[in-house]
């Protein structure tokens, strides 16, 4: 009885004294100050708007949006991205149609507007900021994977 | 009838025994710009922000995630900014068709945010038929195109300023619609102005 008492007071000393270094540490994390803080946010990073389009990752990704989409309405009642880039007006405003794929059921059959899947844009598709990464992105294209299994290889 | 007619007739048809010339003209002259000034002030006062919201408070709050209610510059737009013509002529002619909508008011026509809704799209067309006919005036009250810088535009935007807007074929309420409020049910119109 006597050794479980101890056992419970040096169980709980030691708690409180990982507690208090763990509050007083400037731990090395990504949020700019100590876990017991609030730390100042960062500014708003600038919404790319130059309609130059980027280069795709991978084939099947998403494109992403070269411009500023602020207060765009994509609701059960407005779609304001196919204001534009609809199959209808694309001639008038020269924006990329969406791809045919958008177009498509689940069953792989074609629908005369946009699939009920496919409606809400920025489910898939998003702006690109000037923000500068936490972290250093480290994704190899997949070229550069085959121009090294290549060379390195037999 | 005829005699009160008549009696008020002699009245304003002849010199006035008790009065001075001098009173009467200054006393017209004080009351015309009480009268003038009273009615203005009145007109002006259904112009206000706090005039309007004191039914349309919906729309406010909508107004208020748009950039014509909070920007970089601190500019911004009211009701009446965008919905009453600014010249005195125009302004009359628009409040006395407001005063159908004081009966709309007081009927309760639209009482509710679901009757609202249900009228969304037609209330949304009047403004677009009215904008649209008079070549988007209050928008270029604060927008004018002459003063447009297009090296700040994006590229998008010049395109379609520098050719449809500038040529006259197009008017700025064609493409801008739901700028400061939310759209209805946009089956059926043309978003990208092409009609």
């Amino acid at each position: 009885m006597k050794a479980l008492k101890t056992l419970i007071l040096v169980a709980s000393v030691a708690v409180l004294g990982a507690t208090a270094v763990t509050a007083s540490d400037t731990t090395a994390t990504l949020r700019n100050g100590p876990i017991d803080r609030e730390a100042s946010a960062p500014r708003f990073a600038k919404v790319e708007n130059n309609d130059i389009k980027r280069k795709r990752a991978y084939p099947m990704q998403p494109p992403t949006i070269p411009h500023k989409i602020d207060g765009y309405q994509v609701d059960l009642r407005v779609n304001r991205c196919m204001a534009c880039h609809s199959r209808r007006v694309t001639e008038a405003t020269q924006a990329p149609m969406v791809s045919v794929t958008h177009y498509m059921d689940r069953d792989g059959n074609f629908l005369a507007d946009v699939s009920p899947r496919r409606y809400f844009c920025e489910q898939c598709h998003v702006t690109q900021t000037d923000a500068r990464p936490l972290l250093e992105n480290q994704f190899v294209d997949i070229d550069e994977l085959l121009k090294a299994s290549q060379s390195g290889g037999h | 009838m005829k005699a009160l007619f008549l009696k008020y007739w002699r009245i304003i048809s002849h010199p006035s025994k008790h009065y001075s010339l001098g009173f009467l003209s200054m006393g017209g002259f004080v009351m015309g710009i009480i009268f003038w000034g009273g009615f203005n002030t009145a007109m002006e006062f259904t112009n206000t922000e706090m005039f309007c919201t004191s039914c349309h408070e919906n729309l406010y709050a909508e107004l208020q995630n748009t950039v014509h209610f909070t920007n970089r510059s601190g500019v911004r737009a009211i009701c009446s900014s965008c919905h009453v013509p600014h010249d005195w002529t125009d302004k009359i002619a628009r409040k006395m068709q407001a005063s159908k909508e004081v009966f709309a008011w007081v009927t309760g026509s639209i009482s509710t945010p679901e009757k609202f809704e249900a009228r969304r799209r037609t209330l949304a067309e009047h403004e677009w038929h009215r904008l649209k006919a008079n070549d988007s005036l209050e928008c270029r009250n604060c927008h004018q195109f002459d003063y447009m810088d297009f090296t700040v535009q994006s590229t998008r935007a010049v395109n379609q300023h520098s050719t449809a807007l500038a040529g006259g074929d197009k008017t700025c309420i064609d493409c801008h619609k739901g700028i400061a409020h939310r759209l209805p049910d946009m089956s059926g119109v043309d978003m990208a102005g092409l009609d």
